[in-house]
């Protein structure tokens, strides 16, 4: 153990400042993504006190949709549109497809569960997981999407501009831009809108809302919209950046975005966001330093950490159990 | 449809059955069910619903004892012996979720642990070669002490955080043992990626377990007493707790059951279980791998208690049999390539056949094969002869005049059926009375191209998505499992 602290040690030294802030500039991006599928986390359990074990698989579909749109568009190679049409095709049809795959799940794997006891939900919750990426396994043939091999995306690893000799690329700050545009207008949405306060009614009492008018079915549908959406929207960047995706990912994925969610405390929004910061932050450093190897279980760490001494996240309510 | 803007339409009259039965408990809709049917197979159902559980036990295990004398060896190595591992994995989980009610997300890890203690023990490892008597009662004491550790921890944790703290002792277990890898003692602690080969085989006393036989009858007595010390357990005072505390902690708390005490036993119960089946699996093997210990492995057992129903221990051994048969037959590899269609087709029909009344099977059924006909023909009268000219994989060479199975390849053609499919579920789910009937005959259809055209070539994918679609179905169409006892919540 003290060597591995020793590595640890002569690694910061060994990286300096510089390589402290390509550790910190790519745990940032990494991190908002994590925020936009822990907000589908929060949202859910907000609402419905439930762990929605799928969340992480619809974040992997996003990927394919979105490669799939690029493959349709005249193939690899020769696309029939320029770079922004393309992306902003790839977007619309990948956070359109996964918000549909969100309402459906809800549809029919969570809603006839509503009145079931608790552990009946999670279980199908992990049948979806299982169904989800074994189809996405049987479609793709268990191989890796390359979107990084197109010439077209070349534009978008050129460095827009550098700190102290450090280069943040364009898919880096559009990352950023859009995961914050994209939480803004959810803000907006949840905190200024006649179905966000439907949502904040629906979260707070489900039964009360739902006898002062509240359509509280749709509005969980409409949260499952939502959330997979966002979900949708972070699985193209996710293909964008690191350029390749697989069955296996949202599975990962939706267990590091979900630690984020509970970091931040489950159920807030805000905390979701800054729960996805934080997490992606300390893996990449965590990877940077200890190792890649140690990157996961640190991760994982941190959250069995949080559970037992602050359940409630950073920014989460303290809940009181009501007889 | 009300044409009011802004007020919803009234909600439907729910019928009979969709209506909440509230304030009709456990015991009502037991004696419910016992009012209902006819039949010989009624019957049957009645008789071993009466019979006492020794008497199912033992009846299980003279019929089990009999397999290896009308089965070979292969068949017996992965029909049989699979099949009581995860029976007695089934067992023990069955404690920690059907019995208590903790959903434990964390199971092959403690199974993971009882694998990796007999590989350091009993291995080249690190030249360690403890007979089996001294390292299974290590492995499991290591495997419950984890789970003390952690049940303690997490003692506090409401009943979702419970499920995720496990989650993730398991995924990083399989990454510490997979990745991580720590050096001890200038070796790798677990081998890495490639595991710890090589194991000793079970030796106790000096004997050693080598045949499949063997091990077969040592893990039927295994099975065999575990069953019977879960069925004492589930009769005494903890059982009766554990199950209030199942139904509700709270009012438990308030009538002075030790809650807490009793979750963390029914979790080192379980994980000292898994513990003990990790270390039998390790020794079959002969080799501890961490993929072995993943989450699809979880899946697979939970299904296997699920199916069964929670907290019926002869529902995890009617689980297991079911589980382990369906992933054996599916495999590629296995020597029984044709049975798995008659399997599959076999469930089909027989699913169908529960629709109610009577004629609307029939019906189903018929239109299905007619409308196989008329697509086979329209395609073949429109389209290059390649789209029809395939064969089915393994026989029923038949088939490929009522199925459409192309030959060569056909661009995305498999892709779009297997989409089709789950588009079709998903409609014909959400249709009612004989608009639902009619949407199934193309939807079965299709599920048998997807079937002869991709599906049997994938079976381990095909288990897993099989898995999770029944996970689903089971949870909403019937949560307590095949032969668990129906509950019904109390208002």
């Amino acid at each position: 153990m003290h060597l591995l602290l020793f590595n640890i040690y002569d690694q910061v030294r060994s990286l300096g400042w510089n390589g402290a802030f390509t550790l910190l500039r790519d745990g940032v991006v990494l991190g908002s993504l994590y925020s936009l599928v822990a907000l589908g986390y929060t949202m859910v359990y907000g609402i419905l006190k439930l762990l929605n074990f799928a969340h992480g698989d619809v974040f992997m579909v996003g990927a394919f949709i979105g490669f799939g749109v690029l493959a349709q568009l005249g193939g690899p190679l020769a696309p029939a549109l320029g770079l922004v049409p393309l992306l902003l095709v790839m977007f619309a049809v990948a956070m359109l497809g996964s918000g549909i795959l969100g309402v459906v799940i809800e549809r029919f794997a969570y809603r006839p569960l509503r009145n079931a006891p608790r552990i009946a939900p999670l279980i199908s919750a992990l049948g979806v997981v299982f169904f989800l990426e074994s189809s996405v396994q049987l479609i793709t043939n268990s191989t890796h999407s390359e979107y990084s091999t197109f010439p077209v995306f070349g534009p978008l690893f050129t460095p827009m501009f550098s700190v102290a000799g450090n280069p943040v690329t364009v898919v880096q700050v559009l990352i950023v831009l859009t995961a914050i545009g994209l939480m803004a207008a959810l803000m907006f949405l949840v905190y200024r809108t006649k179905l966000g306060k439907a949502m904040r009614a629906t979260s707070f009492d489900r039964e009360a809302a739902s006898m002062m008018g509240i359509d509280t079915d749709r509005v969980i549908s409409a949260t499952f919209f939502i959330g997979s959406v966002l979900a949708g929207a972070a699985g193209v960047m996710y293909g964008l950046y690191l350029s390749d995706t697989y069955f296996f990912v949202g599975f990962l994925y939706g267990l590091k975005a979900f630690t984020a969610a509970v970091v931040g405390g489950i159920g807030s929004i805000p905390g979701a966001m800054l729960g996805g910061v934080l997490v992606g932050v300390v893996e990449s450093f965590a990877g940077g330093y200890a190792g890649g190897q140690w990157k996961d279980i640190v991760v994982f760490g941190i959250l069995i950490l949080f559970l037992l001494v602050r359940p409630t996240g950073l920014l989460g309510s303290h809940a009181i159990q009501k007889v | 449809m009300s044409e009011t803007p802004g007020i919803p339409a009234p909600p439907e009259e729910p019928s009979e059955e969709q209506a909440s039965r509230i304030g009709v408990d456990s015991w009502v809709a037991e004696t419910e069910r016992h009012g209902r049917g006819r039949g010989p197979l009624w019957q049957l159902a009645r008789l071993w619903e009466y019979s006492p559980d020794p008497v199912k036990l033992l009846a299980f295990v003279a019929l089990a004892s009999t397999v290896p004398f009308w089965t070979n060896e292969g068949d017996l190595f992965v029909f049989g012996l699979f099949t009581l591992l995860y029976a007695a994995l089934g067992l023990g989980l069955n404690v920690v979720v059907g019995f208590a009610g903790l959903l434990d997300l964390g199971y092959v890890a403690f199974f993971g642990i009882g694998a990796y203690t007999y590989a350091e023990l009993s291995s080249s490892q690190y030249g360690i070669h403890w007979p089996a008597e001294a390292t299974i009662p290590i492995a499991m004491a290591a495997a419950a002490l984890v789970g003390v550790v952690l049940g303690f921890s997490a003692r506090r944790l409401l009943g979702d955080y419970l499920a995720i703290v496990t989650l993730f002792l398991g995924q990083a277990f399989v990454f510490f043992t997979g990745v991580a890898n720590p050096t001890v003692a200038g070796k790798g602690l677990t081998g890495g990626a490639n595991g710890i080969p090589q194991l000793d085989p079970l030796t106790f006393f000096g004997y050693q377990l080598t045949s499949t036989k063997q091990l077969y009858f040592f893990l039927l007595i295994v099975v065999t007493l575990l069953a019977t010390a879960l069925y004492f357990a589930n009769q005494s005072r903890t059982g009766r707790a554990w199950r209030a505390l199942r139904e509700d902690p709270l009012a438990a708390e308030v009538m002075s059951i030790p809650v807490n005490r009793l979750k963390i036993l029914a979790f080192v119960f379980g994980a000292a279980v898994a513990g003990l089946c990790g270390t039998i699996y390790a020794a079959i093997e002969t080799a501890a791998v961490s993929t072995n210990f993943s989450v699809s492995v979880l899946i697979i057992i939970y299904a296997v208690v699920i199916l069964g129903g929670f907290g019926s221990i002869a529902g995890v051994f009617v689980g297991a049999i079911v589980i382990n048969c369906t992933l054996e037959f599916l495999e590629p590899q296995n020597d029984h390539p044709e049975v798995k269609r008659w399997l599959f087709y076999g469930t089909i029909v027989l699913l169908i056949a529960l629709l109610k009344p009577w004629f609307r099977p029939v019906l189903v059924l018929a239109g299905t094969i007619a409308f196989g006909f008329v697509v086979h023909a329209i395609v073949a009268a429109t389209t290059a002869a390649s789209w029809t000219s395939g064969v089915p994989v393994s026989g029923a060479s038949w088939l490929a005049r009522w199925a459409v199975i192309p030959t060569g390849s056909h661009g995305n053609f498999n892709n779009y059926l297997y989409i089709g499919l789950v588009v079709a579920v998903v409609c014909t789910a959400s249709l009612k009375g004989w608009w639902r009937m009619i949407a199934l005959v193309p939807t079965l259809y299709l599920t048998a191209l997807v079937w002869e055209n991709m599906l049997t070539q994938n079976g381990g994918i095909t288990a897993f998505i099989l898995f999770g679609a029944m996970l689903i179905g089971l949870m909403t169409v019937r949560p307590q499992g095949l032969l668990g006892t129906a509950r019904v919540e109390i208002v």
